[in-house]
């Protein structure tokens, strides 16, 4: 006798899945799987390479100092952004949650509204405010402050600044979210029992907004770090990062062995700090869920 | 029922009319200071004014609740003793110290939330001992004390576990510990059962109560639960749309309700419409219904003034036992609850009488025929507004 189908049978919840679980296959890991296997082809010259086997593009990146370097200088760069996000995206976060404006979903949309631009134009735009011709310049210059411009674009200070730019809501909302989840009248209790307002946020409001504070760090810093658009544009050669490597190694020497080395090589990193963060956080976030 | 010679030093007034009178007494009589005293509070959120000329004097060591429906301002009340609350006009004493412009965090306040507002992040010892920390309590002292609390709360041991491997009744305990344990002039307990289950809640009663007693401190509870109300308080204090309805013992607010709400909001009255049809010590009054009851009413009423009848349904006899102001009736509907029944009756003209009564015999079943009765010196009159003659 054929079973009948139920709205919570097992096979209809794998036919509901099976959609997205095909997508990821064949657009997720059957790409990564083939760059994998290119990481192993021999480079001729060129835009050209044979699947002779070789481990040369692994001892080149193992044994070359220059990968390490940039790799280091990557993975700083993401670090300092991070931290910069975290710092500067915390009091946002805290005024929307703690203001008493009856409006609230407007300061949240306002968060969301640069998210309608283009990434690449928003970059841009730091061009015509930071460049020798541009807005603080000029400005500057005008007033007589200043008898040459500023060489504010093309270093890493103008990167950092652009990645800022486009990384803060992300933190701010991670943040926001779990100030959000934080159950107010542990803030009265804790008054009650005697703290002063800024020894109820060191007691309680800070310690249960870390997770969301933590999620936003990870997500600002793998951002930063696989970026390649705001380094090519805001800053100079020095400043490229791993990301902008990796372009050149493919679009420009077009070594595609050596690039998919680099390509896999930064994903492992960054997927180990995520793999790091969720081991660590994700069973505080659980004691958080069950205590709330 | 509370202990009543706790309350000697204690004015009571009973009606909403004395509650403004009440602090001015309440600070001349008797040896002790009231360990609370509400002078005129005013409350109010922008236009809407929650609270209005509340006025009382809580004795030291007593257990005094704030009973109402929700949105009466009672647990806006309780609020604004811990400075969770600004008053806009008044003026709140604890022990004889003014505290409204005191901040919330100097005011040596036990807070127990309904929603237990333990700390997640921080396991049963440290939420204990929270508030020894910030009096500056030695380290050595901390751990005593708080040993000491959860030995009282029944759960010793505890100091290691996370508020989230605790139950619901446990949390409370805890919570109770954490109010209590830096020795607060005042306990304030915000609907502290009405998060558990019905078991839990009879236990935690007699716990908190039991609590309270062996500490001696001042107590104010926040309840809608009636039942809460007048099996742990001494002075309960009725409260509806930001004023007080009443003031007094348990036992004054069920027996003599001041006003129609308390005798409709504590345990259900009958309430029984009609006019004086013969004055005197014992008065008659004819019902809307038509028949004509005697009841006692402490001074002379003018024939033709119309009162409301307040019948408590456990102070009606049913059946044969109903021999003074025998009403007749059907009933309507019989719930059994084992030693007693409660009927519903129609005693005609659209009015149904509660009445619960004990069982002698059988449960009288839908339809039959019943006869109640009451004695005159058993209801309490109301006048035309509501309020209890006297």
């Amino acid at each position: 006798m054929k079973r009948r189908w139920t709205l919570y049978d097992p096979r209809l919840a794998w036919l509901l899945v099976a959609p997205v679980l095909l997508l990821l296959i064949f657009f997720l890991v059957l790409p990564i799987a083939v760059m994998a296997a290119y990481t192993f082809f021999t480079f001729v010259t060129a835009g050209v390479e044979t699947s002779a086997l070789t481990t040369a593009n692994w001892h080149e990146f193992l044994t070359d100092s220059y990968y390490a370097g940039f790799l280091l200088k990557t993975l700083r760069v993401g670090a300092i952004t991070a931290l910069l996000c975290g710092v500067l995206g915390y009091f946002p976060a805290y005024f929307i949650w703690g203001t008493t404006f009856k409006h609230k979903w407007l300061l949240l949309l306002l968060l969301i509204v640069p998210f309608w631009i283009s990434f690449t134009i928003r970059t841009f735009s730091w061009i015509n405010i930071l460049g020798e011709q541009g807005v603080i310049n000029v400005a500057l210059l005008k007033m007589g402050i200043i008898s040459e411009p500023l060489p504010m674009l093309y270093n890493e200070g103008a990167v950092i600044l652009g990645m800022l730019h486009f990384l803060l809501p992300y933190m701010i909302l991670n943040v926001y979210v779990s100030l959000e989840g934080i159950d107010r009248t542990l803030i009265s209790a804790a008054r009650s029992m005697g703290c002063t307002s800024a020894q109820a946020f060191r007691e309680v409001t800070l310690p249960l907004s870390l997770p969301g504070l933590a999620a936003g760090l990870l997500l600002c810093f793998v951002l930063a770090a696989g970026s390649y658009v705001t380094p090519q544009l805001l800053g100079s050669g020095r400043d490229a990062l791993f990301g902008n490597l990796i372009y050149d190694t493919i679009m420009g020497e077009l070594n595609w062995p050596m690039g998919a080395t680099l390509s896999i090589v930064l994903f492992l990193v960054l997927g180990s700090f995520a793999a790091i963060y969720t081991r660590f956080m994700g069973m505080s976030q659980i004691v958080k869920g069950l205590g709330g | 029922m509370p202990d009543r010679n706790d309350l000697s030093e204690v004015p009571r007034p009973e009606a909403a009319g004395a509650a403004r009178s009440a602090a001015a007494l309440g600070g001349g009589i008797g040896a002790g200071q009231p360990a609370v005293e509400f002078r005129d509070i005013d409350i109010a959120y922008g236009k809407f004014v929650a609270v209005r000329d509340f006025s009382l004097s809580i004795a030291k060591g007593s257990f005094v609740t704030l009973l109402g429906p929700s949105g009466c301002g009672k647990t806006t009340i309780l609020r604004s003793i811990a400075g969770l609350v600004d008053i806009s006009g008044g003026q709140i004493m604890i022990d004889g110290r003014r505290v409204d412009d005191v901040p919330i965090y100097r005011r040596n306040i036990g807070l127990v939330f309904q929603s237990y507002a333990l700390f997640p992040h921080k396991n049963v010892f440290d939420n204990v001992a929270f508030g020894l920390k910030y009096r500056n309590v030695p380290k050595p002292e901390i751990a005593r004390k708080v040993g000491q609390a959860l030995e009282m709360v029944r759960l010793p041991g505890s100091e290691k576990k996370l508020p989230s491997q605790l139950s619901g009744g446990q949390q409370q305990r805890i919570a109770l510990a954490r109010a209590i344990v830096f020795e607060p002039q005042v306990l304030l307990l915000d609907e502290p059962l009405s998060a558990l289950d019905a078991n839990m809640r009879e236990e935690m009663r007699v716990e908190i109560k039991k609590i309270q007693k062996e500490t001696g401190i001042t107590a104010i509870f926040v309840t809608h639960d009636q039942e809460e109300a007048l099996s742990m308080s001494d002075r309960i204090v009725v409260m509806n749309a930001g004023a007080v309805e009443q003031i007094g013992t348990p036992q004054e607010v069920y027996e003599t309700p001041a006003t129609a709400f308390v005798a409709d909001f504590l345990g259900k009255a009958n309430m029984l419409a009609g006019t004086v049809s013969r004055s005197g010590q014992a008065i008659a009054v004819t019902l809307a219904t038509g028949q004509t009851v005697e009841v006692a009413c402490p001074r002379p009423l003018a024939q033709g003034s119309k009162v409301t009848v307040v019948l408590r349904p456990q102070k009606l006899s049913v059946g044969t036992a109903a021999s003074i102001n025998r009403l007749s009736g059907r009933v309507v509907s019989a719930s059994y609850l084992g030693g007693s029944a409660i009927y519903e009756i129609d005693i005609g003209g659209k009015t149904i009488i509660r009445a619960n009564a004990p069982i002698t015999g059988r449960v009288l079943r839908e339809g039959e025929a019943i006869d109640i009765g009451f004695d005159p010196e058993d209801c309490v009159l109301l006048d035309e507004d509501g309020r209890r003659i006297s």
